[in-house]
């Protein structure tokens, strides 16, 4: 019998699987959602909602180590996305920490200020909020809330330092172009701790994977924050504020928070009460990608394990595969070093030799020396599930 | 965004955008009980209804009652306190999967 969360895998993996686990899937939600749904200019993504759209990325669109970007997932938290013209999009730079506020156009951002290009993990914070025990509410996300890509723009601190940083600012706030349906609803704001703004590799992107941002991804330019998860990406800029006081709005002060103490990571802490502190950096996980639970493998043959690992930018050290229940585990081969904010791809020479079971374990550990948890740090908006992940193949 | 920036050059090509979204949508079928129009109603100002859905399986009865105070309390969801309590008896007559 195979668990909710091995039926949300294999539903992630419903173009390498067939419909099977997607029915079964279904037919667990009671209802006809997480169906494959079409976005303007995206390949079928699972849809978790048409308004405001969320999106999830297959697993087989996981497998390239640059996540295609008619593939990468989608999130939305407010329905009002405008398509917004490049020719009259602006962005200002202002804000209370800032001595010479100023406007900007995307050719200004072009050629005003040196390019960079970094590789880098975005994932969302609720990513396999789904496969969470106990559950908890909020977009049922599998394992595709994120995906790899090569962003492309110039760095924030270029442009803050253009606008003149005060020394006592404290937060940079960020504004994008969506907006809620109803005036009464906070509308999508974010901060960010003034040295994480200032990082060199804070970008303002306007390419991902050497195009355009795609419509559905942020277009014409979103905030890049490599190693922390993508609350913090905010899509359409319109606005930089930089701010000498905490910032105050819902999607800081109130979501996005976990409790204080409880998960590792850099601190946001001019946000930090003694209860909940906001989420920051991308804990150490992994993905097979290759296989999904249940799936059967031939006997005798030779078979590789593949996958995805990633963390919050020190870089992965070692992913390690046990397939004797955790009694010993192997070093799996990596692959290219794409940059520590990357994911690094590894493989691992499976044994057929036995009919059966053949129950799969993989955990990374990353260069700072975290590992994965076997357990779950159960927390009420469903964030940093990195658990050691366990699938089981079928040897026939 | 809203208010200074949200020109109405932005605004125009989005009207679109809405009523492609609200035509797809709109093949949702909510299952059946009292006040599951008012319920569809309330609930697709803001967004899709799939998200009831979505959430099945993960609410009970009181998981419901809180996610209809902060959509009322948090988000400014134009419900009553009477419309309040048809929808909560709808969603945890139908949509209350949890287990």
């Amino acid at each position: 019998m195979p668990s909710r969360r091995d039926l949300l895998l294999a539903a992630a993996g419903g173009v390498l699987l067939g419909g099977t686990a997607r029915r079964a899937l279904a037919a667990d939600a009671g209802s006809d959602a997480d169906e494959l749904g079409t976005l303007p200019g995206k390949r079928p993504l699972i849809r978790h909602s048409w308004r405001a759209p969320n999106y999830e990325t297959p697993l087989a669109d996981l497998v390239p180590a640059f996540t295609a970007n008619d593939a990468f997932f989608v999130r939305y938290h407010l329905a009002v996305i405008p398509q917004i013209d490049v020719d009259t999009w602006r962005l200002k730079v202002g804000g209370n920490g800032a001595s010479k506020p100023l406007v900007l156009t995307l050719r200004d951002l072009r050629h005003d200020f040196e390019r960079a290009t970094l590789a880098a993990v975005n994932q969302c914070s609720g990513n396999r909020r789904g496969l969470f025990t106990p559950r908890v509410p909020g977009v049922q996300w599998g394992n595709g809330a994120m995906g790899n890509a090569e962003w492309s723009g110039v760095r924030l601190r270029d442009v803050l330092g253009r606008a003149g940083v005060t020394a006592n600012a404290l937060e940079v706030v960020f504004n994008g172009a969506d907006a809620p349906v109803l005036p009464a609803t906070p509308d999508f704001l974010k901060s960010i701790p003034v040295e994480r703004a200032l990082d060199e590799n804070t970008l303002i992107a306007f390419e991902m994977n050497g195009h355009a941002l795609p419509h559905w991804n942020g277009a014409p330019a979103r905030l890049v924050v490599p190693g922390w998860t993508g609350t913090y990406w905010v899509k359409h800029l319109t606005e930089i504020r930089l701010d000498t006081v905490p910032f105050d709005g819902f999607w800081v002060k109130s979501a996005y928070r976990i409790p204080t103490g409880a998960f590792p990571g850099v601190r946001f802490k001019s946000q930090e009460t003694p209860e909940t502190t906001p989420i920051t950096e991308i804990l150490v996980n992994s993905l097979i990608t290759s296989h999904v639970s249940g799936a059967q493998v031939k006997h005798g043959a030779k078979l590789e394990l593949a996958g995805k690992a990633w963390d919050g930018g020190s870089g992965i050290a070692a992913v390690e595969i046990s397939t004797d229940g955790r009694q010993s585990w192997g070093a799996a081969e990596l692959g290219r070093d794409l940059g520590r904010f990357a994911w690094r791809e590894f493989r691992y020479r499976l044994d057929t030799s036995k009919r059966g079971a053949l129950v799969v374990a993989v955990r990374a550990r990353s260069r700072d020396g975290a590992t994965q948890p076997e357990k779950l740090t159960v927390n009420p908006g469903g964030y940093h599930d990195n658990i050691v992940q366990t699938i089981t193949l079928e040897v026939a | 965004m809203r208010g200074a920036f949200a020109g109405a050059a932005l605004l125009v090509p989005l009207a679109l955008v809405c009523a492609l979204a609200f035509a797809d949508e709109n093949a949702i079928h909510l299952r059946d009980g009292n006040a599951r129009d008012l319920t569809a109603a309330r609930c697709a100002i803001c967004h899709s209804v799939d998200y009831l859905q979505g959430n099945a399986p993960v609410l009970d009865r009181t998981g419901w009652q809180k996610e209809i105070q902060k959509m009322r309390d948090r988000f400014g969801a134009p419900i009553t306190d009477a419309e309040a309590q048809q929808i909560l008896d709808y969603l945890a007559g139908s949509y209350a999967d949890k287990r």
